[in-house]
């Protein structure tokens, strides 16, 4: 069921799935190229009861979105690159402590103040490795308006599933792009909700959370009477204890495991014209929206070409890139950076196919012709032309 | 009115003869209960044991709900309270408590929020956010432990360190000014401001309940000794000698002369300033108020 179709933003689709995921509660600080979620968000949460707060900074604004969730609420902010960067500090917090929340970057040139108004996928590393210290994360990377809206309600079902933040990478193409969405009904999506801990709240520091059975933090203010910590804890009180090697060493394992133990589960991809393949692009975000296209032009040619997306980029999806590296014989990685994720590839590939990296750092959308080139090299010219 | 002057910045006196409240000190058996441990990494003769007591004196004062009560903390000597403490507590990052505690008031007005902060946490790194918590007069309590440096770290040089004093950073004498937290807070806009002292116990618990009682933003300053590092560097090491030196330099808020006796260690203490304006979260409320009547009549 789908509701009729509407003219919307992308940037409008993460505002409103985040209403949808049943969030309450927003701070930010305008930054182009975000700033209409924050805009959007302003004039929607008060309508639906919730909170919209302006912060003073970035830091701010993930600290407030961290004590909103802490108090019970869903929470996001969003940013871009530079907020993104300044946002790490307390990212790394909400990974030790495992605060389910939502960080929505919407990707532009960098580093530094770089191409404030133009696309980029230069954070696909920092989203994976910006804050201090090991840790996992979960980063989804929506390539159109209609995956902005379902992306962001994913983004908010992961965090309180998993207890953690989950970080909605998308870019100032996508972010600005306007297309007309059927927006899924209400009611018919999946909505994890936050519970609270099945046991008395005396008993509540004598349960611990299991990798299959990741307990929800109680609300502050409820008789569960609890200490949240950026210090190592230990994982059954939840009290510091920074002296024991031990603990320190089960808690890191177990933040690290809670997402890599699950990333066959967490990972998702979209496999497009892959059966017959003999080269694959890997492309995501907007991008693949150019690869899609080299994919409809190549089969037009009789060339085997397909598409892998990955709309979870971590975790890495290892499954898919395996299958992907056993069937064909070249992978075209295309990204709005240089080569950042096609290393990644590469280490998962391991030789089993050749990877071809095509970056581009200028603030222009790689086009469907740029790629085209590389996969036409890959084929005789008669193969090319027999169609 | 001047389009320059902001109406939400407008303060007025509070209504009636506005006393601070008056605590009666509860019995150390009263006490404990709200300790989650006998033990803490203070160093002996740190006065941040009795700015802890201090606190749960107000608190039981105040008659509170304890599962109501919340507090958040920094890192410094003065964030560990928030482990020590039997209420729900949330040891933040450095210089974050108060971003963090804008959150948690915001998700939830119903809990009552205490900020416990060092004077590097609330002025150097976390400067930012308190004086934007003084200014949107968010009804949370900043309560500041001011030992004048670094002590978590060994010593350094921070924002309330004075002119011409020694640390492990300004071997040869700080060359910056420092700043007056209370100072700071008025200007910002908090609408409760107060300093107590370690050695002056009762005021302490008066004036930290009166912060709590307050709806806005209370920014209470807790002038603790640090005798092991500022102690040592700058007065004495002997923590007695450390407390006698806050009695004759703190000087009653209602006797204190301006200019003549702020000097290196002269402070007013007792209720600075105390006003009434819109407090944060009452005004988010009646802006989701504002919506909801305008979806019903279109």
């Amino acid at each position: 069921m789908t509701a009729s179709p509407v003219l919307m933003q992308g940037n409008e689709a993460v505002a409103e799935g985040a209403i949808a995921a049943g969030a309450r509660f927003f701070a930010g600080y305008p930054i182009t190229p975000s700033t209409e979620i924050a805009e959007t968000l302003s004039r929607r949460m008060p309508e639906v009861g919730g909170s919209f707060i302006q912060m003073e900074d970035e830091i701010a604004s993930i600290a407030a979105v961290c004590g909103a969730s802490l108090a019970g609420l869903k929470a996001l902010t969003a940013t871009s690159g530079p907020g993104f960067s300044l946002m790490q500090e307390m990212i790394g917090f909400a990974e030790m402590s495992q605060i389910p929340c939502v960080i929505v970057d919407v990707m532009r040139g960098g580093p530094s103040t770089g191409l404030p108004t133009e696309p980029s996928q230069g954070d696909v590393m920092q989203a994976r490795w910006g804050t201090h210290g090991e840790h996992s994360v979960i980063a989804l990377v929506p390539s159109s308006v209609y995956e902005c809206y379902t992306l962001t309600v994913e983004a908010f079902n992961l965090a309180e599933q998993y207890r953690t933040p989950v970080i909605v990478l998308s870019d100032a193409l996508i972010g600005h792009m306007r297309e007309a969405v059927s927006l899924p009904e209400p009611g018919s999506l999946r909505i994890a909700e936050r519970g609270i801990p099945d046991c008395a709240p005396e008993e509540y520091d004598t349960v611990m959370s299991d990798l299959d059975n990741i307990l929800p933090r109680p609300p502050l203010g409820s008789p569960f009477r609890v200490h949240v910590t950026g210090l190592v804890y230990n994982r059954r009180s939840g009290a510091p204890e920074t002296g024991d090697p031990e603990v320190a060493s089960d808690l890191g394992r177990y933040l690290r495991e809670k997402i890599y133990h699950h990333r066959d589960a967490i990972a998702r991809v979209e496999e497009y014209q892959m059966e017959d393949a003999e080269v694959a692009i890997f492309a995501y975000g907007s991008v693949a929206r150019s690869a899609k296209a080299v994919v409809k032009w190549s089969r037009a040619h009789g060339a085997p070409v397909g598409l892998v997306r990955p709309i979870t980029l971590w975790p890495f999806p290892t499954l898919a890139v395996d299958r992907m590296a056993e069937q064909v014989r070249t992978i075209i990685v295309p990204e709005m950076n240089i080569k950042q994720m096609s290393w990644e590839v590469q280490a998962a590939v391991a030789g089993r196919a050749k990877v071809v990296d095509l970056g581009r750092v200028d603030g222009k959308l790689i086009t469907p012709v740029q790629i085209e080139e590389l996969v036409k090299s890959e084929f005789y010219y008669h193969d090319w032309e027999k169609s | 009115m001047s389009a320059l002057v902001d109406e939400q910045r407008l303060e007025k006196p509070p209504a009636g003869d506005y006393k601070l409240p008056r605590i009666k000190p509860h019995a150390t058996s009263e006490i404990i209960p709200w300790l989650r441990t006998p033990k803490t990494i203070w160093c002996p003769g740190c006065s941040n044991g009795t700015i802890t007591r201090a606190l749960i004196d107000a608190i039981l004062g105040l008659k509170l709900d304890p599962e109501k009560v919340v507090v958040v903390a920094g890192i410094g000597c003065s964030g560990r309270i928030a482990q020590y403490l039997e209420y729900s507590t949330v040891h933040t990052a450095h210089g974050r408590a108060l971003a963090v505690a804008t959150g948690i008031k915001v998700a939830d007005p119903s809990l009552e929020v205490i900020v416990a902060m060092g004077d590097g946490d609330c002025s150097a790194i976390g400067g930012n956010h308190f004086i934007h918590a003084a200014r949107r007069n968010i009804d949370v309590t900043a309560l500041i432990f001011n030992n004048s440096i670094y002590g978590m770290t060994g010593g350094q040089m921070s924002p309330t360190t004075h002119t011409g004093d020694r640390s492990t950073t300004s071997a040869r004498g700080n060359v910056e000014a420092a700043f007056d937290l209370c100072e700071l807070a008025h200007a910002a806009g908090a609408t409760y401001v107060a300093r107590g002292t370690a050695w002056a116990y009762r005021q302490l618990v008066d004036v930290i309940a009166g912060g709590v009682a307050h709806k806005g933003f209370a920014a209470v300053e807790a002038m603790t000794a640090c005798p092991v590092y500022y102690g040592r560097f700058n007065l004495t090491a002997d923590p007695a000698e450390f407390l006698k030196g806050q009695k004759q330099h703190a000087v009653p808020a209602d006797t204190f002369v301006e200019g003549e006796s702020r000097q290196r260690e002269h402070y007013p203490v007792g209720l600075l300033h105390h006003s009434e304006r819109a407090e944060f979260v009452t005004s988010l409320a009646r802006v989701r108020e504002q919506a909801r009547e305008e979806a019903q009549h279109g």
